[in-house]
């Protein structure tokens, strides 16, 4: 009886250890890989990073290390999201030349849009993309530069270029074309990039100050 | 020799896990809107899906049974995680496309289902084989799916292959239909479960077509009574 015991015993032990010693080894091979490639996935995400950002601000407008000189923002009314977001700031030596922050679009025809625009220090923006979406392929996503050059048009545009009332859809009198077929998107975008522009506005100052020097 | 064939021609054809066990359907009908995604995820399932069953085969003998289902588990998750880190880190623009789907492919029944039937029971180079036969039948099915989708969706072939292969394939899709607006329905779900319906059928027919060619010289025979 007892020996029984002890052979059930025996086997539990021994099982328990093996399965911990396929933990470990498990958990050395992912640690092993992660320590591995860790420093590619971070430059591999600057790298992305900074042809998103390229795409709304030409390299060649500004001088400063763009992906390091930021700000946390944080405005649930004119930015469409509770949660802080990262701002970028362009500067040619000291001259600040532009800000290039995110912004959410909450309207969409399937949930969170999610834009990056640039607006110079006049106000003007430098350029609008889509970081990413969930719009219906084939009508929605006409806002994707490789679908149509539809984004495209809001650069040169600011708060009052076109004027307010013309700020809407073709549709709603405004003077941005909306898609066959889709007008919940364009509207959702077109409102977006106007309240990032309201945003710079009040916050101005802020977006475009000196950067404090981090010891 | 014999098993050998057998293994290829299972993997690949007659239980293939995409179009007759009908295993991995998630990712196989989530990711299929395009060749290049669905190639990149059908590459994926196939490394993890061989390297577990090499791993699983390997210590078959020494796993009791009572812990062999969580000791399949932690090594396939072990090389799941390895897999998402190695894409994230090389083919970083693939991954955020196919995002959510490459850490699920822990959770493709293909997966544990070939370490279960075959290789626990079975040694290393037919465990590799099989998980290789196995994994490029998956990915077939999940290339073919991606085909007829894209193809009807939007008149390309192998668009963004640059997510895969590089700066080289920068101009290697395919506009098989010049200013084609589309087949909307192709690309969005419900088109991969009509699609996926389709492949089952189209392989259906070919194999009942396959069988009855096959028995109609002896009913011609029959036939004089």
């Amino acid at each position: 009886m007892s020996d029984t015991a002890a052979t059930l015993r025996r086997q539990m032990f021994g099982s328990a250890g093996l399965l911990a010693l396929f933990a470990i080894v498990g958990g050395v091979l992912v640690a092993g890989t992660e320590a591995l490639t860790r420093e590619r996935i971070i430059e591999q995400q600057r790298a992305s990073l900074r042809s998103t950002l390229t795409e709304v601000l030409p390299a060649e407008r500004y001088t400063n290390a763009l992906l390091d000189d930021t700000i946390r923002i944080r405005d649930p009314d004119l930015l469409g999201t509770d949660e802080p977001l990262t701002a970028y700031r362009a500067r040619r030596g000291a001259e600040p030349v532009a800000v290039l922050f995110p912004v959410v679009a909450p309207d969409g025809y399937s949930g969170d849009i999610r834009l990056l625009v640039g607006i110079d220090t006049h106000g003007t923006l430098t350029g609008v993309r889509v970081l990413n979406h969930r719009e219906t392929p084939g009508l929605g996503d006409a806002i994707e530069t490789r679908r149509s050059d539809w984004i495209r048009q809001f650069a040169g545009l600011s708060l009052g270029e076109p004027p307010p009332r013309q700020w809407k859809v073709r549709k709603d009198g405004g003077q941005f074309d909306q898609f066959a077929g889709a007008t919940i998107t364009p509207r959702a975008v077109i409102k977006a990039v106007r309240q990032a522009l309201v945003f710079f506005d009040t916050h101005r100052d802020t977006l475009l100050a000196p950067p404090v020097d981090t010891p | 020799m014999s098993t050998q064939r057998d293994i290829i021609r299972n993997g690949l054809w007659t239980n293939n896990p995409g179009l007759v066990q009908l295993l991995g359907l998630c990712p196989l009908l989530a990711v299929s809107n395009s060749v290049i995604n669905a190639l990149g995820l059908g590459l994926a399932t196939l490394l993890v899906l061989t390297a577990s069953n090499v791993a699983v085969s390997a210590i078959r003998n020494i796993v009791r049974d009572e812990i062999r289902i969580p000791v399949f588990v932690l090594v396939i998750a072990a090389f799941v995680t390895t897999v998402e880190l190695a894409m994230n880190a090389w083919l970083h623009e693939l991954y955020t496309v196919l995002g959510i789907f490459i850490p699920l492919i822990v959770t493709n029944c293909a997966i544990i289902g070939r370490a279960e039937a075959f290789a626990s029971r079975n040694p290393v180079g037919h465990a590799a084989l099989d998980g290789l036969m196995m994994g490029l039948g998956f990915a077939l099915a999940l290339v073919a799916l991606g085909a007829l989708r894209e193809l009807l969706g939007q008149g390309t072939l192998l668009a963004d292959a640059e997510l895969l292969f590089g700066a080289v394939a920068q101009d290697w899709t395919l506009t098989i239909i010049p200013d084609f607006r589309g087949f909307l329905l192709a690309v969005l779900p419900p088109g991969a479960f009509i699609g996926l319906a389709l492949l089952i059928a189209a392989k259906n027919a070919f194999e009942r077509r396959q069988a009855r060619s096959a028995t109609a010289p002896s009913a011609g025979i029959a036939d004089p009574a």
